[in-house]
């Protein structure tokens, strides 16, 4: 047990595994296997974001244009659909992402050859991508019946009993595993954020491994982007706004250092899947979404706390004996 | 005990008597005496290494003595925090500065003793008109309310001295205190010390230059290996005595060196200069060879070594591998060409806390463990093992942590990790500092193997045991240029030290 307690990611499960069981004295529908699936494909779009923010972090920096990336990805891919509704939806799709890849890679200029602080260029970046968005729309909704159904019908789409979407977050889950950790740009991003003076004489650019991590973000921010428009068949300016602070609240509930450095997939999932729960179940067991506002911060900071507490108690092995141990 | 005229009728404003200090496995102090007056001028000599900074950080408060008694003004106290070492009047002025940059000139001077008014808050007024008398007392014409930053370090010094006036300081220590100033300010600050003395403060001034301990100091006190090995009058010394108490005649340690037969040149560099960190560094390096880089702390040597690993820009010169033309723009092809540095501050800019042992190992080599863009564990594993093997590394598994090792531990895998990109030269910016005997023995030896394996050694050191006991051949380098180049058969210890201090060969 105590073994296992050890790992951030075993210490998750632990947690969602007793708030699922909570939930279920209350109301026990929660625990079907149906269910379940719901609540995960209802997070998939978070989990995306947050191995994208996931990557940023790693590296010392933070994106907070993440969640206007993917309004206005999803902004140019509705208008594109509405205005060519027989364009195939791959090529929409490869659009939103590329676009996404633009933006993200427009902050990773910002910070790799400016050098100026992520945080401020990502709060530049995102109130300008929610202006584009007005200018392109002029303030106009564009709504489900000017979409095309084969734009609306993808995240709807089932495959072996779940739906699309969720499939596509496993293989994008999948996909991040190989680059985090058989990669050399997925190793350089723990390097650059673990110690950046370090991974300079390794040979590493840490400007440039940066501005990567801001691409695969804004890769998938703009991946997001036609999901999450297809997905609840409108798009406008507001989108997803504020949806930046669950995206960075996942990754710090998964145990991503945000001093850079530290950080897994399996951890940035299971935080996802964490704040998941607690928005899909807080409702069915009466607690007012104030209420569940005031959880999901304190939760935020239990994990902070915990994590920081394993970070400090770990100290070094010196005596020989610990060394035998250790491992 | 010596007497002259300025200090035979005073007694000491703060003498240290018998202080021993220890730190695990090095002595630092052993017995040391020193007796500041009143209106004097004491510099402290003594190479890296000999003890002068653990006596700073005794005389300010910091560390505390093991053995030994401090008197201030013949009654006898202990400075257990630095904050009491202040209250008894010592104050110390680094290289660089401790203040604060984003606050005024006046807060500064008044930090934590500001004026209050009738309601406790602070008088603004009364600080900023009591700053502007300090100021004039140290001669610097400064308005009171502009930030620090927006001063120069001569100007900063100023604002320190002020500050140590205004908390009425009797004991000034002054720690190479002109090590980054230009000529016009060293002058003012001379004039500053003049002023001080003048004030009836004592002052420890520490430096390495013999040109300004002959023109300010009215005493001198030599450490050499932790032991005070010679006082008296600046009036009746001179240079070479200094040099010869510095450096002692025994080197007293036994270093590891094989003979190697020195092959084939391996690099030249010729030509490099950079705009305002060096110029002129030309110099061969052959196979088999350790080539120690000696100067004082800020000679440039560093910056050199950045610049021909490709991390800053030199503004010309040329190096060629094995006669062939290099260009080298960064980190990567330095590593690529087969020149890897080792950087001086290890916690810094070595071992990157968080990853794994096997994957600090091959963080340069990951173009050789990787398959079309794929890294391929097993192959990392291997690397790392056989690297880490050879150096006797002791972990429970590849696969922890680096963090959780020792600090020895650490560094062998930081050397691993550059031994594992196989290369031709490698560079060890001061690879001992910080480290005891027998961890320094151990680097040693294994320099040693790895020159007799046939790998060019540049070896950046500031310690003249190490450089004698190791290199076979030595540049050493002042205010960015060479200064001196000696073969192995015609080194001295005082050679060395001279060309490092700019004194001219005794005839």
């Amino acid at each position: 047990m105590k073994v296992l307690l050890k790992n951030r990611e075993m210490l998750l499960v632990v947690a969602i595994a007793l708030l699922v069981a909570l939930i279920a004295l209350r109301f026990p529908p929660f625990v079907t296997p149906r269910n379940l699936a719901n609540v995960y494909n209802d997070t998939s779009i978070l989990i995306i974001l947050a191995l994208g923010q996931m990557a940023v972090i790693l590296t010392r920096c933070i994106d907070l244009s993440m969640a206007a990336n993917l309004a206005l990805s999803g902004m140019v891919a509705a208008m594109i659909n509405a205005a060519m509704p027989g364009l195939p939806i791959p090529l929409i799709i490869f659009v939103a992402m590329a676009l996404g890849a633009v933006l993200g890679s427009i902050n990773g200029l910002l910070v790799w050859k400016l050098d100026i602080p992520p945080i401020v260029v990502t709060l530049g970046t995102l109130t300008i991508y929610r202006g584009l968005i007005f200018l392109l729309s002029g303030g106009a909704w564009i709504n489900a019946h000017q979409m095309s159904d084969a734009f609306k019908a993808l995240p709807r789409t089932t495959l072996l009993g779940f739906p699309l979407l969720s499939w596509l977050s496993l293989v994008i889950i999948a996909l991040m595993v190989v680059v985090m950790r058989r990669t050399p740009p997925g190793r350089a991003f723990f390097a650059v954020g673990g110690n950046p003076h370090a991974a300079v004489y390794t040979g590493i650019d840490v400007g440039r491994t940066r501005f990567l991590a801001y691409c695969l973000s804004g890769t998938l921010a703009g991946l997001s982007g036609y999901l999450w428009v297809s997905r609840y068949a409108v798009a406008y300016v507001d989108i997803a706004a504020g949806f930046e602070l669950d995206i960075i609240a996942a990754c710090v509930i998964g145990g991503v250092s945000i001093a850079g450095g530290i950080g897994s997939v399996g951890g940035a999932v299971l935080g996802a899947l964490f704040l998941g729960v607690i928005k899909n179940a807080l409702p069915v067991v009466n607690i007012s979404p104030f209420a569940q506002m005031a959880i999901s911060g304190m939760v935020i900071i239990i994990a902070v706390a915990v994590n920081a507490r394993a970070e400090r108690r770990k100290g070094r092995v010196i005596l020989r004996k610990a060394e035998a141990a250790h491992g | 005990m010596l007497q002259d005229k300025t200090t035979s009728r005073m007694k000491p404003a703060i003498a240290l008597e018998g202080i021993s200090k220890s730190f695990p496995g090095v002595r630092a102090l052993a017995e040391v005496s020193l007796a500041l007056y009143p209106g004097s001028v004491t510099a402290l000599v003594g190479e890296n290494g000999a003890g002068k900074s653990t006596l700073v950080k005794i005389l300010t408060g910091i560390y505390q003595p093991d053995e030994g008694t401090i008197h201030v003004d013949g009654a006898e106290t202990h400075f257990p925090t630095a904050n009491a070492a202040a209250k008894a009047g010592v104050t110390a002025i680094h290289q660089e500065t401790v203040l604060f940059d984003e606050l005024s000139v006046a807060e500064n001077i008044f930090l934590g003793h500001a004026p209050r008014t009738r309601l406790g808050l602070i008088d603004w007024r009364r600080m900023n008109a009591d700053a502007r008398a300090l100021l004039v007392r140290v001669g610097a014409d400064l308005d009171p309310s502009i930030r620090l930053r927006d001063l120069g370090i001569a100007s900063k010094h100023l604002v320190a001295i002020a500050r140590a006036l205004s908390i009425d300081a009797r004991v000034v220590i002054m720690d190479e205190p002109t090590a980054a100033l230009s000529h016009k300010e060293i002058h003012e600050l001379y004039e500053l010390v003049d002023r001080l003395k003048a004030d009836g403060k004592a002052i420890l001034f520490i430096s390495h230059k013999f040109d300004e301990i002959f023109r300010i100091a009215d005493r001198y006190t030599v450490f050499r290996d932790g032991r005070m090995v010679g006082e008296g009058l600046i009036a009746e010394t001179t240079q070479d005595d200094l040099v010869r108490l510095m450096v002692g005649r025994d080197v007293g340690q036994v270093f590891p060196k094989q003979d190697v037969t020195i092959g084939e040149p391996v690099l030249t560099v010729s030509g490099y200069r950079h705009p305002t960190e060096f110029e002129d560094i030309n110099f061969e390096l052959r196979r088999g060879e350790i080539l120690g880089f000696y100067g004082l702390v800020g000679a440039g040597r560093s910056e050199f070594m950045q610049a021909l690993i490709g991390i800053t820009k030199p503004s010309a010169g040329a190096i060629k591998l094995h006669g062939e033309v290099k260009v080298i723009r960064s980190p990567a092809e330095a590593i690529e060409a087969g020149i890897v540095y080792v950087p001086e501050e290890r916690g810094r800019q070595g071992a990157i806390i968080g990853l794994p042992i096997f994957q600090n190992v091959t963080l340069p080599s990951l173009s050789r463990t990787s398959r079309a863009g794929f890294l391929r564990m097993a192959e990392e594993f291997a690397l790392a093992r056989n690297y880490t093997s050879r150096l006797d590394l002791r972990a429970a598994s590849l696969d922890q942590d680096v963090g959780t090792l020792s600090g020895g531990n650490q560094q062998k895998v930081v050397i691993a990790k550059w031994l594992a990109t196989r290369p031709k030269v490698i560079i060890l910016d001061e690879p001992t500092k910080g480290i005891d005997i027998g961890s320094k023995a151990a680097v040693h030896a294994f320099m040693s193997e790895l020159a007799a394996s046939g790998l060019s050694v540049i070896m950046v050191s500031s310690e003249i045991p190490e450089i004698m006991g190791m290199a076979d051949q030595v540049i050493v380098m002042r205010e960015g240029r060479i200064a001196g180049r000696f073969e192995r058969a015609e080194l001295t210890a005082e050679r060395l030290v001279r060309a490092a201090a700019g004194i001219e060969e005794a005839a």
